[in-house]
């Protein structure tokens, strides 16, 4: 009887997920949907189907423009914040120093914060400090919040590891940097890497950090934002779909590189 | 940020006193500074700037005024209070929903073989990667009136539902689907915390499945539920386009009123005492949450 009650158990978990799973992505097909939709205002069942606010999107040059701001952005905040997390992990995980439970603990509370308060604070911070508010300050915002979040994911790969091989060498007479290089880099590799992808598609994403932060640059989140207060087009689930798919792109490609790295 | 505030006045000391005193500095000071400096200057500084500005008179746009106490009697009498109420009220309802909705996918990714569960959790994380306004603006698209649900329901019963957004539950129906997975992720750090052997154990001795739940499973996984839980209430304060889009302005929460201060209002006093008031609850949920984990050990056994 119990055997006949646990399986009844785990077939509705199983449904349960599976029924999740699904409400998880039905913005992104009633998203799809509506991009494809011909008229100006979104009505289901739809009509007729167009391919006329994909042919807009990739007309438009302010949405080029935001495109390209968000790639710079993503790569500059991946870039930067793999270095500073990278170290970052070797404090939390590695070695053993004074201070240590305290930084560990503090490093969390950007991510435990609200992001729209945190972009209107640095909003503040930078006029006050006559920062000028472009594309710039935004990567610096990015980081506050990505940088403790890829050195987490880093430090979970970094707390696996056995650092007597790191002692083994240093006695074989290896130097510092060699011992970062040839033994300490190639062991948190898989690490390092998911902490890239996760901080590509964190920044990719990203609205209210960029939003207060970016002045008169756009990205697409603040492009979208914008058209969606001002007034709906089509042009936003279109450009919604297109960002998607990149984000889902890059994903994909990233994960397949990572199943790669940690096989070897 | 004390810890820095603890180990950079060392450095300098140290330094001073030349490089063979540099070398004495322990490699994890070392390794910790960047990210100790960044946050320095890109959350604390930003964040004293804050509470500063809060005790500054009206409309002023220097943090070193006379200091006032008006702002915060504003908050009270200018009725802002109602926005930090449906703030509070939307955290704490959602986070009581992101508990219940998240639990039972937590079990089930934690007894999920190895290569399963991976696939799930990507499929979970995924749409994290998707800005938050697209993903509302999508359930916008299916929610509302002739979108997908009703223009489906509508084409194959003749029924009509009419809009569904526009209301307080499609603004928890956001939060609860924007943040779920900051409730998950934390929730099944947690319960690998509950051995399997000790749940069998119990079991042969002939607890029930209830039993088992609240006397053993329950309080061994509390810390990831507790660090789940504040991490969404806190995060959820902010809550801003989930107001917008699915409540489209039927409650003003108070990431609107503080923006709409700071912008329209050009009053970034007025602006900064509603966000010290957020600080105040976000500062007091995580020293709660920090004062009962052992982080080590979470991140340790997650890897």
């Amino acid at each position: 009887m119990t055997s006949d009650r646990t399986l009844l158990g785990d077939r509705l978990l199983r449904s349960y997920v599976i029924f999740v799973i699904i409400v998880f992505y039905v913005p992104m097909l009633a998203v799809a949907l509506a991009s494809i939709s011909r008229s100006r205002f979104f009505v289901f069942p739809i009509r007729r189907t167009s391919w006329k606010w994909y042919n807009d999107t990739f007309a438009s040059l302010q949405i080029k423009e935001a495109a390209l701001t968000s790639i710079t952005i993503a790569f500059f905040v991946a870039i930067l914040s793999v270095a500073l997390a990278l170290a970052g992990a070797l404090a939390y995980a590695r070695y053993d120093w004074k201070g240590k439970r305290v930084y560990q603990q503090l490093l969390l509370v950007p991510i435990f914060f609200p992001q729209s308060v945190l972009g209107l604070a640095l909003q503040i911070w930078f006029s006050s400090i006559g920062v000028q508010m472009t594309w710039t300050a935004t990567v610096f915002a990015h980081l506050v919040w990505i940088a403790p979040i890829v050195t987490l994911i880093i430090a979970i790969q970094a707390f696996g590891y056995d650092a007597s091989i790191e002692e083994a060498a240093m006695d074989l007479g290896a130097s510092r940097w060699q011992v970062f290089r040839d033994i300490t880099l190639p062991l948190l590799g898989p690490g390092i890497f998911s902490g890239f992808l996760f901080a590509v598609l964190l920044s990719w994403g990203n609205f209210p950090l960029s939003y207060f932060t970016s002045g008169a640059s756009v990205t697409i989140p603040e492009w979208l934002y914008g058209k969606m207060i001002g007034g709906y087009t089509p042009m936003v689930p279109a450009v919604g779909f297109l960002s998607v798919i990149a984000g889902a792109i890059v994903l994909i490609v990233g994960l397949t590189i990572n199943n790669r790295l940690q096989r070897r | 940020m004390t810890d820095t505030a603890e180990t950079l006045p060392e450095t300098m000391a140290d330094a001073s006193d030349g490089a063979n005193q540099l070398r004495q500095i322990p490699a994890g000071v070392w390794c910790a500074a960047p990210i100790g400096l960044l946050l320095l200057a890109g959350f604390l500084a930003p964040l004293i700037m804050v509470v500063l500005f809060s005790f500054m008179p009206r409309g002023t746009f220097s943090p070193f005024g006379v200091p006032t106490l008006e702002n915060y009697v504003d908050i009270f009498t200018q009725k802002f209070y109602i926005s930090f109420g449906w703030s509070l009220f939307l955290a704490l309802i959602s986070t009581a929903i992101l508990m219940v909705v998240s639990y039972p996918l937590a079990v089930a990714i934690r007894r999920a073989a190895p290569r399963r569960a991976l696939v799930l959790t990507i499929l979970i994380v995924a749409p994290l990667f998707v800005a938050e306004n697209i993903r509302l603006q999508g359930w916008v698209l299916f929610l509302d009136k002739a979108g997908v649900l009703d223009g489906s329901v509508k084409a194959l019963t003749g029924f009509e539902i009419g809009s569904l957004v526009t209301n307080v539950p499609a603004i928890v129906f956001g939060i609860v689907y924007v943040y779920l997975p900051f409730m998950l992720f934390p929730m099944i750090m947690g319960l690998a915390n509950v051995p399997p052997d000790v749940k069998e154990a119990a079991s042969d001795l002939g607890a029930s499945r209830w039993q088992m739940f609240r006397d053993i499973e329950l309080p061994l996984a509390a810390p990831g539920l507790l660090i789940g839980g504040l991490l969404c209430f806190v995060i959820s304060l902010g809550a801003f386009s989930e107001a917008k889009f699915l409540g489209k302005g039927v409650v003003v929460t108070i990431a609107q009123d503080i923006e709409s201060a700071f912008t329209f209002g050009q009053n970034w006093p007025r602006g900064s005492a509603l966000s010290a008031l957020v600080i105040i609850l976000a500062g007091a949920a995580v020293y709660l949450a920090m004062r009962r984990l052992d982080l080590e050990k979470m991140l340790g056994r997650a890897s």
